[in-house]
């Protein structure tokens, strides 16, 4: 029996904090242009955040991937003095879904929550 | 061996007492303004302008520079910049959406894979060539885009000083209220790039930020 639908993937923060930079923007990518929802459980750094734009920018062909949809909530700043004083360690990761440009539509988003429309291909 | 000592000490004095003049990036989402305040930052403190303004969102497509811009303040303090222009960030980009303004396919697909190559080299310019930002804006729209929340993150990220524009505000449902709430911790100057409403408070936030 095939079944129909979307594949969504949820990575654990256990098994994103194991994983290079590198290796998840690939990972992130490679499931995301085969239709995949790909849900962080504790999003990705701004450095990260800017290799994925640039990498998704190299990855966009006419009549191909398009691009991704990325949403997640605003950041969250770490309220200890220890954690203030460590650059990028000032703030808490979030939730983070991706999902491709074509499937994954935002219906509202808001500092707490966030609504979106999953179609299939 | 003389002229390689002194070679090196001017060096020294060179990096003692010249101040590098700063690399402003104007950033924000496509058709935010950023172009319109590029060229009237050109116009108004120098004698040009940067790149060419549109409705289809991508406009511009590649990084453009103008440099050592004087910006004086009320108050005679002045900064040196060189401003840079940078293509609307995005994290999608369809050349469809360039047909439904009327362009050809072939120019579209064109289009949007500059548009591509310019948003990756937007990026890789934050990261590697950026001094100060401003970021823009429209305060018609919903501050709460990931775009811009992801860029603020970004920016923040690289310890850079920032300076929101909340542009637009001739138009009816602007909102610089909503920017504010949404980005408390820096300064956000509404303006209308267009007419040139309040320019002068983002001038002075500018020499105040990038001084």
């Amino acid at each position: 029996m095939t079944m129909e639908g979307v594949r969504i993937d949820l990575i654990s923060e256990e098994r994103l904090s194991r994983m290079p930079a590198m290796e998840k923007i690939r990972l992130i990518l490679d499931r995301v242009r085969e239709g995949t929802i790909v849900i962080l459980e504790s999003g990705l750094s701004p450095e990260e955040q800017s290799s994925l734009i640039e990498m998704t920018m190299q990855e966009i062909l006419p009549d191909g991937f398009s691009g991704i949809e990325i949403e997640s909530y605003p950041s969250k700043q770490k309220s200890g003095m220890f954690s203030r004083l460590v650059r990028g360690e000032n703030e808490y990761r979030r939730l983070t879904v991706i999902g491709p440009a074509n499937q994954l539509k935002m219906i509202r988003r808001d500092r707490d929550l966030i609504s979106a429309w999953i179609s299939s291909r | 061996m003389n002229m390689g000592l002194s070679h090196t000490f001017s060096k020294i004095l060179t990096n003692l007492f010249h101040k590098k003049t700063s690399r402003i990036g104007i950033y924000g989402p496509p058709n935010a303004g950023k172009t319109t305040l590029a060229n009237r930052i050109a116009h108004e403190w120098s004698d040009g302008s940067l790149g060419t303004v549109s409705e289809i969102p991508h406009e511009t497509r590649r990084a453009l520079r103008s440099e050592n811009i004087t910006i004086t303040g009320a108050n005679g303090r002045a900064i040196t910049i060189d401003i840079v222009d940078t293509p609307g960030v995005t994290t999608k980009i369809d050349y469809n959406e360039f047909i439904e303004y009327g362009i050809e396919k072939e120019d579209a697909i064109n289009r949007a894979r500059e548009a591509t190559e310019g948003v990756a080299e937007a990026m890789h310019w934050l990261r590697e060539d950026i001094d100060g930002v401003i970021y823009m804006i429209d305060a018609t729209a919903d501050p709460f885009a990931q775009v811009n929340i992801m860029m603020i993150g970004i920016i923040e990220s690289r310890r850079l000083p920032v300076v929101i524009a909340a542009n637009k505000t001739d138009l009816p449902d602007a909102s610089p209220q909503r920017i504010r709430s949404a980005f408390p911790q820096h300064p956000v100057v509404p303006i209308s790039c267009l007419i040139g409403t309040k320019v002068e408070d983002l001038y002075e936030e500018m020499v105040r930020t990038f001084r």
